[in-house]
């Protein structure tokens, strides 16, 4: 484990030397996180992971010299496993056209054909790693190795509210219309982040993801229900 | 009790110290960018610190109050009139009902603007911020337009015995400066500094380019080819962290920016410093200087003593 200071009013803790093992390094640093969450330590007003560190975020002037020693104490206790048993989350996805913006560059990158594309995409389990880049989009971890390709060379400014998409090792969904370099590969009707909702991310960290199929018209259904 | 909003400028929204405690739903703090400057408008009008302000970027905005209020302003060098008087930053004016209250920018840049009462938009996750990429929070999640109302919160004691005591127009005291003008920002070492790059940063000097806002400065004019591996795992960055994309061009963020990212974090802008970043403007020159974590913790605890030293005082005066 090894501290940086991320400013002067946060800290990450890095696990990168414990382990070569991404997945192990994942699952270390959820279960920081839920050791460093219910520890209250004072001042802390924010703890986060991503694939395999956690950060700790301060209110002004309020890191203290001795932190960094509670802390390692309550990393080294916090093992892998946490407590929490991960959530399963099946997200519906329409694959056509329409939506499926980048689908004929990844079948001409894979040499795949369309639904053999659709059928890896939708049969893999995936686990949320971090959520970020804009508010409620999920990063996730499983992606099958046949549908590695980059991000797209210029990034669109607009990729629509819903899009699924992938680039290298990551499936992604963006909540939210935004500028993004991501292959999108479908659309699902559900709505990633509700400000108003009492948790307003769908996906958090850990979570377990599924992709399933769903036609156009089980799309418009669904739509019309979840962006009222 | 209502602020109508006359004429709007070209980015003005509702925000407050920000969002606290959701990074982990990809929520960044945000709030004012330079949040010593609204804490210290609100403190002068006898406000909670925290309380909902505006920041107002470039362009005009005309206010107009159906009941008396106290404002004052912080931030870039801009013009700030209640009628045909001028009120000088980090002074507290007395605006009556139907005056007008305009900001006119003398270059562009931001200011925070803090009424008696505060701004009493929706409390949402914590927070009256304006999110302005998840389109939420503020006012309908959006930048202030010609014609809104925005609805005003009631005022403390402080408020009502600072007005009192109040007898001209504007006050004949003020809040102390926190923010000053230098064209330089101080850094600390980041995770991925090195020296080359380091001495880059340090010696050259970068202008802020036209596609900055409230997540970024995006430097250019000097380029620094990164010697780092190009994919690094993707972790946690936050407001004052300076990353260095493979393009060379360095992006300073700001309250607004991601939560996390994947380019290498060289250094980062000192927290006392990051209310003068919010000041830059794009073609603005800017300069870095280093300095050691321990001296950056100790100017951060300094400057939140001299905050609470004003407050006291404040509440002694008038309490």
């Amino acid at each position: 484990m090894t501290f940086h200071p991320l400013g002067d009013s946060a800290l990450i803790v890095d696990f990168a030397d414990e382990s070569s093992d991404r997945e192990r390094l994942l699952a270390r640093a959820l279960s920081v996180v839920e050791a460093l969450e219910g520890a209250n330590i004072p001042g802390v007003i924010d703890v986060t992971s991503a694939y395999e560190s956690v950060a700790l975020f301060f209110e002004p002037g309020r890191i203290e010299g001795d932190v960094e020693e509670k802390i390692r104490a309550l990393v080294a206790q916090a093992g892998v496993r946490g407590g929490r048993k991960a959530r399963r989350i099946e997200i519906p996805v329409c694959y056509d056209d329409e939506f499926a913006l980048d689908l004929a560059r990844v079948a001409s990158q894979t040499f795949l054909t369309g639904d053999a594309i659709i059928a890896l995409h939708s049969s893999s389990e995936y686990t949320v790693a971090c959520v970020g880049f804009v508010p409620g989009f999920p990063f996730l971890a499983g992606l099958s190795e046949k549908l590695r390709v980059p991000r797209l060379e210029s990034p669109r400014t607009k990729v629509p509210a819903g899009s699924v998409a992938i680039a290298n090792a990551q499936a992604g969904i963006y909540p939210f219309e935004s500028p993004g370099g991501w292959n999108v590969i479908g659309r699902t009707p559900l709505h990633l982040f509700d400000a108003n909702a009492q948790s307003p991310a769908l996906l958090q960290p850990g979570d377990r993801v599924r992709f399933r199929r769903i036609t156009r018209q089980e799309f418009e259904t669904s739509f019309k229900e979840n962006w009222k | 009790m209502i602020a109508s909003v006359i004429s709007a400028g070209f980015q003005d929204t509702v925000q407050d110290c920000g969002r606290v405690g959701f990074r982990k739903f990809g929520l960044t703090a945000g709030g004012a960018l330079d949040s010593v400057s609204l804490r210290l408008a609100n403190l002068v009008v006898g406000n909670p610190e925290c309380v909902a302000g505006l920041e107002c970027t470039s362009g005009r905005l005309q206010l107009q109050f159906d009941c008396e209020r106290l404002m004052s302003w912080a931030g870039g060098e801009f013009e700030v009139q209640v009628g045909k008087e001028l009120v000088p930053s980090l002074h507290c004016a007395r605006v009556s009902a139907e005056a007008i209250l305009e900001i006119s920018p003398k270059r562009a840049g931001r200011i925070w603007l803090a009424i008696s009462g505060g701004i009493d938009a929706q409390e949402i996750l914590g927070s009256r911020s304006t999110d302005l990429r998840a389109h939420f929070g503020g006012w309908q999640g959006r930048a202030l337009r010609d014609g809104d109302e925005l609805p005003l919160g009631s005022e403390s004691k402080l408020c009502l015995r600072i007005r009192a005591a109040l007898l001209e127009r504007v006050s004949d005291w003020s809040a102390p400066r926190f923010v000053s003008g230098r064209r330089f920002l101080r850094v600390i070492r980041g995770k991925n500094w090195d020296d080359d790059i380091g001495a880059k940063l340090l010696t050259q000097k970068f202008r802020v380019a036209m596609n900055s806002d409230r997540m970024g400065l995006r430097l250019e004019g000097s380029e620094m080819v990164s010697t780092n591996p190009p994919e690094l795992v993707s972790e946690a960055v936050a407001p004052g962290t300076i990353q260095l994309p493979r393009s060379g061009a360095a992006v300073v963020l700001l309250g607004d920016c991601q939560t996390i990212g994947g380019y290498p974090k060289i250094a980062h802008v000192i927290t006392v410093d990051l209310g003068y970043a919010a000041q830059l403007q794009p073609l603005d020159e800017v300069r870095f200087e280093l300095m050691e974590l321990e001296q950056a913790r100790d100017l951060l605890r300094e400057r939140e003593r001299d905050i609470a030293l004003f407050r006291a005082g404040l509440e002694a005066r008038f309490g």
